[in-house]
């Protein structure tokens, strides 16, 4: 499988706050790659350097092959093949379902009515809204709003996705029902990289993981195999974390 | 009832006064309403300097008494009629109310939405008016209804520069006859509320149609 993005000694500061440290990783067309590690250890802001929502100071993102991370790039073009679903969901509430994932075709590529409306069906479908399609935002559960920000971002037919926290908001219940939507995407060969607390997702559908402290990227590698026999002594004690209250 | 006899045969004056009224209203909010939103947007959107340019245009609005501004737009020295001068001083008054409707229901927007919005691709003045100026159109309508009858009465000012309107057509009919001011007055201001009356429920019923499926009615 090809190389679909790397990024090279990615840094981010906040006045003297380094956030990001020298982050580098590579990621293939299709893989789905888990983000784990503290609060505040960077995971939201290595999302967000990514589609240049907080810009990054040095590094290099390469989005196959071309490096995005300069400033004759056109950002807004690169942001529409990156798909980002938000902890929060942030659906447009004036907009009702179809008119939110219509939204990204219409607005964004400046596809026709009838085809926007084509590709919003097919990606409400696939996660299985379509009875809501003319529901308003305000009116669904908060794992509804999600499936319907995953649909939005879909419908973009971007090269990746981008998940920062996506079920952090929600239920236990409602959590479930978002989390199989994204094992579907995963299997289907979507390519994502998902910052998450839910370690069994990052150990049975991750390609690969990375955890994150203080800014730097610990270890990574294969889940179940770094779950089993972490390398390093930080991310030991961070999964423990989760063993104990498993 | 002398005076009853006489406000019925002045009746057709107090048409057309309640026209010119009207037309000053329509002028000034119009006025008033494309300013408004351009001191909003240029006072969230804008970088350093549009920002203290339309914050200090709206602080310098929002100071002057519209009487004051009135003389002023009308002793301009450019030909400017009474009616065109009335609407252009009221329109800036009412612009940085306006402004300020705007920019509430702006801020009041979800910011997320407009993150979402940009992590999509979209351009800052797609962003600006395929969501922001939608959702704020709706969050407005409430307190923009509040400045519609606020202008309604202050139209009645545009008779010191000479406008024909509804005031000048009540002074016009005192300074006839004697002894009924009081009464002329009053149906003055039964004529205002009831102009009023039939604007705001306009509006309110604007508000109603516009309402998003989820989100709370506002009562009364
Ligand atoms: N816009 C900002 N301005 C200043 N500091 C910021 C900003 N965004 C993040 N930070 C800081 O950067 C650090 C990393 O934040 P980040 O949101 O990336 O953490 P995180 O790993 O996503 O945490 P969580 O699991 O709680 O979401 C924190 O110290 C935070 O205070
Ligand atoms: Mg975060």
């Amino acid at each position: 499988m090809s190389t679909i993005l790397e990024v090279k000694h990615l840094t981010k500061k906040f006045d003297d706050n380094e956030v990001l440290k020298d982050v580098s990783f590579e990621l293939k067309k299709g893989e789905t790659l888990a983000v784990i590690g503290s609060s505040g250890s960077g995971k939201s802001t290595l999302l967000r350097c990514l589609n240049h929502l907080s810009p990054p100071d040095s590094g290099q993102i390469l989005l196959e092959g071309v490096n995005i991370n300069t400033p004759e790039i056109d950002i807004n073009s690169i942001r529409a093949d990156m798909g980002f679903v938000f902890q929060d969901f942030n659906l447009f509430t004036h907009l009702n379902i179809l008119e939110n994932v219509m939204f990204g075709p219409l607005r964004v590529r400046g596809l026709s009515k009838k085809q926007a409306r084509q590709i919003a069906a097919a990606e409400i479908k696939r996660v299985g809204m379509i009875d809501k399609i003319d529901s308003y935002p305000a009116q669904l559960s908060g794992g509804q709003q999600q499936r319907i920000s995953i649909a939005r971002a879909l419908a973009l037919k971007p090269k990746l996705i981008l998940f920062d926290e996506p079920t952090s908001a929600l239920d236990p219940e409602l959590t479930g029902e978002v989390l199989s939507v994204m094992t579907a995407l995963a299997n289907e060969g979507m390519t994502a990289i998902v910052v998450t607390h839910e370690m069994g997702f990052a150990r049975s559908v991750a390609d690969k993981v990375i955890f994150i402290d203080q800014g730097l990227i610990v270890e990574q590698g294969e889940p179940k195999i770094m779950f089993a026999t972490p390398r390093h002594e930080r991310t030991r004690l961070f999964l423990s974390n989760f063993v104990r209250l498993e | 009832m002398e005076i009853l006899r006489i406000l019925i045969s002045e009746l057709p004056q107090f048409a057309k006064g309640t026209l010119v009224a009207l037309e000053v209203l329509a002028g000034l909010l119009i006025v008033g309403l494309v300013l408004g939103l351009a001191i909003a947007l240029a006072e969230i959107f804008g970088n350093t300097l549009i920002k203290f340019l339309a914050t200090t245009l709206r602080k310098f609005l929002w100071a002057i008494p519209q009487l004051v501004l009135l003389f002023l737009v009308f002793y301009l020295p450019f030909d400017l009629n009474r009616m065109l001068a009335a609407i252009i001083a009221l329109g800036l008054c009412s612009s940085a109310f306006q402004s300020q409707i705007f920019r509430g229901a702006i801020l009041s927007i979800q910011s997320g939405q407009l993150e979402a919005a940009k992590a999509m691709g979209l351009s800052k003045p797609k962003i600006i008016f395929y969501i922001v100026i939608p959702q704020m159109i709706r969050l407005s309508i409430g307190p923009w209804t509040n400045e519609f009858s606020s202008e309604l009465k202050d139209t009645s000012l545009a008779y010191v520069v000479g406008v024909v309107e509804i005031m000048r057509n009540a002074k016009y009919i005192i300074a006839y006859t004697y002894g009924n001011t009081a009464a002329v007055y009053l149906f003055v201001g039964i004529l205002y509320f009831t102009l009023t009356r039939i604007g705001t429920s306009f509006f309110y019923r604007l508000e109603e149609r516009l309402w998003v499926p989820g989100f709370e009615k506002r009562s009364g």
